[in-house]
């Protein structure tokens, strides 16, 4: 009897030890297949696909790369939806073929993928690069097909580059500058001629930049001209090497994190909204620590530990219950109009009626998700301090420590990890919250981070990008959500990885700090 | 540097006298050789009493040792001594504890420097999470008024009467947390004894110690008993024996017998000291 009790006991000890690992193994395999979703269709987006040229049974000739394939609704056989680019010329960029009409599918070397500033991507063939009549050097080569056509495209990319960086160069460096000197002193005729030179001198930059134009055929034999300024990249696909296909998508990846976003965020890059998130943490962090750390203390090692104490914690606990939206019109009433309002009246006076603080802005949005997360510091700081031990508070008291240096020398020290874990914490949540930043702040088109070389330097009533909005915009409120979709989960992945950059800087801050002792030695 | 030496004058040294011997199972010191005059303390944790009408004088550069079972309130009159018991709101009492003549409760003695005069050394060892030599030099920079070869001199001196220095002379700038337990404890001592205290209070400090590390806190207490009044809560009846020079047995909150070491541990008055001493009674 007790034998069979036993074998039922170990039975149900195993079962529940199979439990916990099954539990645990399904966690990991959603995180798992989310982070692969994520990453897969994010960044498969910049691998340079092959451009098929298919001929349909009419004759019908068209170009572009396969989306996806389903089965026809209604009938046997499949169809295929094909991204076909020149937006400017057929309407649309997408088509769905029944693969039965598919008559040949072929991948020819010498079509050509460019990405325009206008009009998105156009697939199709590149004739001839017409220099424009003042560039010396360069005769019209318009008969001149294939290859040469290529390198001229190329070599005149690369000088546009360059024409680029000096234009912004000239007008980093030279013009504001310039004008800054004579909004101090309009009587300044010197900075007044310099500046006129140096604006004509970013004029014929620009007029040389427009000269060139590309002579343009789609594969089903339309032709049309394209002047080159518009045109961000250029590849062939189908000529690319894998290594070189390796360097078009490492790239592409690169022009998607360091650029601004283009064609209302279906496209572009998402450098703004990198650097507005994170630049929002990090001031959110500096403002929630001091508060919920002095919160914590007060709370702990102050206040009378009576029932109003113990209200109080229960209240701030369950603060973090509050839906974030909540926060967010807190922070529009309280701080965007009440604050925000009273700081316009009472010092920006003179711009008024356009707020300076009186709207969403970074500070505004820093200081909601500060009070979104201070229930979080609060409460990890309090456990810090709970943890640790009565002796050691006592040992710095029986040496004549008071009360408040006991706190400072001893206890806060040793409170600093926990502090860690709450910020680390609090940064988590912050980072991937929207809801509420859609009310005091954040923008969907802010292509000026809020950190320039203008006084004073960090622009704390500017507007600000954020990839948690820029994924929800890109994906809701795009002309072309399909386009935008490899964008949406590119940039979720990156904001994952901000957060566990974020993350991983406060946690190696804590590691730091918890083996600053055995690091004593090394001094 | 010779550890019984403290630096400037060092402290005149007077051997306790037995003024009045015995009156019943107690003895008592004239006021002047005693350093701690307590007069009947009683002491409770809310409703819960732990002293009653506690009266005992302890002598001055002396080791007297409290002993008596678990929770029959030999920790709770050491932490009365140096007014640890101000922490706890539940704590209330009444009585009068008198050091060297002074009430320690009058509201003209500030308790800061109550306790700088009364240094405690705890069951656990508790180094704070600093250097060795920043756990020793803690109590010298909340004095602040040293210079920095002063503080070094203190520190110095301190480690030696604490019987350590020899072990962490090359390492002061190391964590205190590296420290074995018992050098850990000794460190404290060393803390405690930096700030000059006139007391020492020590709760049970070789409890949690091997008995190597116990014997040298044990060598430390003799060679420490000279210059200042020793107060040691222990469990442990030999050590009682071994370091202290009077004892005193509590039981539920009350001084059964209080007597020289040798006499009542040799020839205890009451057969309820004798029963616990001899372990006959839990």
């Amino acid at each position: 009897m007790s034998r069979l009790w036993a074998r039922r006991r170990a039975a149900g000890e195993g079962a529940g030890a199979w439990l916990a690992a099954g539990s645990v193994a399904l966690s990991l395999l959603l995180l798992g297949s989310l982070l692969t979703l994520l990453a897969v269709r994010g960044l498969g987006h910049f691998w340079p696909a092959s451009v098929a040229l298919v001929e349909l049974d009419d004759g019908r000739q068209l170009a572009g790369w396969t989306v996806r394939e389903l089965p026809l609704p209604e009938s046997e056989g499949r169809e295929r939806l094909y991204f076909t680019g020149n937006r400017d010329r057929d309407g649309d960029v997408w088509e769905w073929l029944p693969v039965a009409r598919i008559a040949a599918q072929t991948y020819p070397p010498e079509l050509v993928v460019l990405e325009r500033r206008r009009w998105g991507t156009f697939i199709g063939r590149l004739v001839a690069v017409e220099p424009g009549p003042e560039t010396p050097g360069w005769e019209s080569e318009t008969a001149a097909p294939g290859d040469t056509a290529w390198a001229r495209l190329a070599a005149r990319l690369a000088a546009l580059e360059r024409l680029r960086e000096a234009r912004e160069t000239l007008e980093r460096e030279t013009i504001r500058p310039l004008v800054r000197r004579l909004e101090a002193d309009p009587e300044d005729t010197a900075a007044r001629r310099a500046l006129a030179a140096a604006s004509e001198r970013v004029a014929h930059l620009r007029a040389a930049m427009d000269e060139t134009t590309l002579v343009l055929e789609s594969v089903d034999g339309r032709r049309f001209r394209q002047p080159l300024v518009e045109v961000l990249a250029a590849t062939r696909p189908n000529a690319l090497s894998p290594l070189g296909k390796l360097v078009a998508w490492g790239r592409g990846l690169w022009r998607f994190l360091s650029e601004g976003p283009r064609a209302a965020n279906s496209a572009g890059g998402v450098w703004p909204a990198i650097f507005g998130t994170v630049l929002m943490v990090l001031l959110m962090s500096l403002l929630v620590t001091p508060f919920g750390v002095l919160a914590a203390f007060y709370l702990n090692e102050v206040a009378h530990q009576g029932r109003l104490t113990r209200l109080v914690r229960i209240a701030v606990r369950n603060l973090a219950g509050v839906p974030s939206i909540v926060y967010g019109v807190f922070g529009l009433g309280v701080f965007v109009y009440g604050i925000g309002g009273t700081l316009d009246d009472w010092f920006f006076e003179d711009r008024l009626p356009s707020p300076t603080f009186g709207t969403g802005g970074l500070l505004w949005a820093s200081l909601t998700l500060a009070l979104l997360t201070l229930p979080v510091v609060i409460v990890a700081t309090e456990e810090g301090l709970a943890r640790i031990p009565a002796h050691q508070r006592e040992g710095a008291l029986a040496l004549g420590a008071t009360r408040l240096e006991m706190l400072s020398r001893v206890v806060l020290p040793m409170a600093v990890p926990a502090m860690l874990t709450g910020v680390i914490l609090a940064v988590a949540r912050a980072a991937g919250e929207v809801a509420p930043l859609m009310l005091v702040g954040v923008a969907k088109l802010a292509p000026q981070i809020p950190v320039d070389g203008d006084f004073p330097f960090l622009h704390l009533d500017r507007k600000f990008m954020h990839l948690g909005y820029h994924v929800y915009d890109s994906a809701f409120h795009g002309d072309d959500v399909q386009a935008a979709m490899p964008l949406v989960f590119a940039t979720a992945l990156l904001l994952v990885l901000v957060i566990l950059v974020l993350n991983l800087t406060a946690i190696f801050l804590r590691h730091h700090v918890r083996t600053r002792h055995a690091a004593l030695s090394r001094q | 540097m010779n550890p019984q030496a403290i630096p400037e004058e060092g402290r005149p040294t007077v051997k306790a006298t037995v003024s009045r011997p015995s009156r019943g199972p107690v003895i008592d010191f004239s006021p002047e050789a005693s350093c701690f005059d307590i007069e009947g303390l009683s002491l409770a944790y809310g409703d819960s009493p732990a002293l009653e009408a506690l009266t005992l004088r302890v002598p001055r550069h002396c080791v007297t040792a409290f002993i008596g079972p678990s929770g029959c309130g030999k920790s709770t009159l050491l932490r009365a001594l140096n007014r640890l018991h101000d922490l706890d709101e539940t704590v209330s009492h009444a009585g009068r504890i008198r050091l060297e003549g002074q009430d320690i409760h009058a509201p003209e003695v500030a308790v800061d420097d109550l306790r700088r005069r009364v240094g405690m050394v705890f069951q656990t060892p508790n180094p704070f999470p600093m250097s060795i030599y920043d756990n020793v030099a803690f109590g010298l920079r909340l004095r602040g008024v040293l210079t920095r070869r002063r503080r070094d001199d203190i520190v110095e001196w301190a480690l030696t009467a604490a019987a350590l220095w020899h072990e962490v002379k090359d390492r002061l700038r190391e964590s205190a947390w590296s420290l074995s337990g018992g050098q850990q404890q000794r460190l404290v001592i060393a803390r405690t004894l930096a700030v000059e205290p006139e007391v020492l209070l020590l709760d049970e400090p070789a409890s949690a110690l091997d008995p190597i590390s116990t014997l040298k806190i044990e060598d430390l207490i003799r060679s420490l008993k000279g210059q200042l009044t020793l107060i040691l809560v222990t469990h442990n009846m030999q050590q009682a024996a071994r370091v202290s020079d009077y004892t005193a047995f509590l039981q539920q909150g009350r001084l059964v017998e209080y007597a020289p070491t040798d006499t009542l541990f040799t020839n205890p008055r009451l057969a309820r000291t004798e029963n616990y001493i001899t372990g006959r009674m839990a």
